[in-house]
């Protein structure tokens, strides 16, 4: 889902770093006001894991390769706002050192994964675990389901990105001049191998890491 | 501040070090994301390709990517040390190492975003100033 340089189109990867910056500034501006000192070392180990489960790639046999990235789980965690911040860390990391995604595409796919994966994520948390027990199973499915409803709205999103280009974008002669496929190609590519796996592992993950912290820490989840 | 933590919070702390180990134990694992795709004969991920997979796919390389294609170079491409060598070893070990620099940069980023995002008043440098 990194989408790398050279397949968004200038005005495409403007407007999303216009889009992403208030919602970093949103961010800077809540956690200033709210965050403590002690949860610094949480929010190092946030952006941390956030760079090294994208390491994970995940299979489809014969196929394509994605990955979770633990946005939801981080939100639960540690607050929304902190894991906008915390992911789009991990993201800039993995492109300027790692070559993975562009650097004209921080913005698109630090709103794709950090800003909307975040949000959506903790929103659907909150919605289904309403005011049940932090040690109940509704907060392990309310994290389950959120991690797959917001890693879902990622895919679609990016795929709606990438799937503009050829419209947006095209040489005299009419050809592509960035993303050659169409929405019609790249939303279905993008949304079915996330409905059908890479959403489920980031549903486990989450659910996982829940289920541990319950056990080991349940005031984290307050 | 770490030193104020610990102190401060053993409960909290211990749960930290335990989310260090379980990072630390993600990053040896690392390797089971390339090793395992490959195994199964899975490529990249879907539209991440290269400008030639892009040429092989759709019969043509587009032009704007084509110039932006190499905008940037990154020091540590695909996740391997520059210059490391091929075979699945070293490609599991060139990922470990780029797993143990990237958790390191990237945390190293969130620390100091935080140093600069937490209030001057806020319990940081008050506790630390008590402390002594």
């Amino acid at each position: 889902m990194h989408i790398p340089d050279g397949y968004l189109g200038p005005a495409t990867y403007a407007a999303m770093y216009a889009v992403t910056i208030p919602f970093w500034a949103v961010a800077s501006w809540k956690l200033n006001r709210t965050l403590k000192a002690k949860q610094a070392p949480y929010l190092a180990i946030g952006a941390a894991f956030a760079f090294v489960i994208m390491m994970f790639n995940i299979p489809i046999i014969g196929g394509t390769t994605g990955h979770a990235t633990g946005a939801t789980l981080i939100a639960i965690l540690l607050g929304p706002w902190a894991a906008v911040i915390a992911v789009s860390a991990a993201l800039i990391i993995q492109a300027l050192l790692f070559g993975d995604g562009g650097i004209t595409a921080i913005g698109a796919n630090c709103f794709n994964m950090a800003v909307v994966g975040a949000l959506v994520g903790y929103g659907v948390y909150r919605l289904i675990a309403a005011r049940s027990e932090v040690t109940s199973r509704r907060r392990v499915a309310a994290g389950a389901i959120a991690a797959y409803v917001s890693l879902n709205v990622s895919a679609l999103l990016t795929g709606i990105e990438l799937g503009l280009q050829p419209m947006f974008e095209q040489s005299p002669s009419g050809r592509p001049l960035y993303a050659p496929f169409p929405l019609s190609v790249a939303v279905p590519a993008l949304a079915l191998e996330h409905l059908l796996l890479f959403g489920i592992v980031e549903a486990a993950i989450t659910a996982l890491v829940i289920r541990y912290i319950q056990k080991n820490d349940p005031d984290m989840l307050k | 501040m770490q030193c104020g933590m610990r102190m401060r919070n053993k409960k909290g702390n211990k749960t930290d070090q335990k989310l260090w180990i379980g990072v630390g134990i993600l990053a040896l694992l690392s390797p089971l994301g390339i090793i395992i795709p490959n195994y199964l004969g899975a490529g990249g991920a879907w539209g991440e390709w290269t400008l030639e997979q892009i040429e092989k796919m759709s019969g043509f390389a587009p032009e704007g990517m084509k110039r932006m294609a190499d905008a940037w170079k990154a020091p540590m491409i695909n996740y391997a040390v520059p210059g490391q060598a091929a075979g699945p070893v070293h490609s599991s070990l060139g990922y470990i190492v780029a797993a143990i620099t990237g958790i390191s940069a990237t945390a190293g980023l969130m620390y100091l975003i935080t140093r600069l995002l937490v209030r001057k008043d806020g319990s940081s440098k008050h506790n630390r100033q008590a402390r002594r």
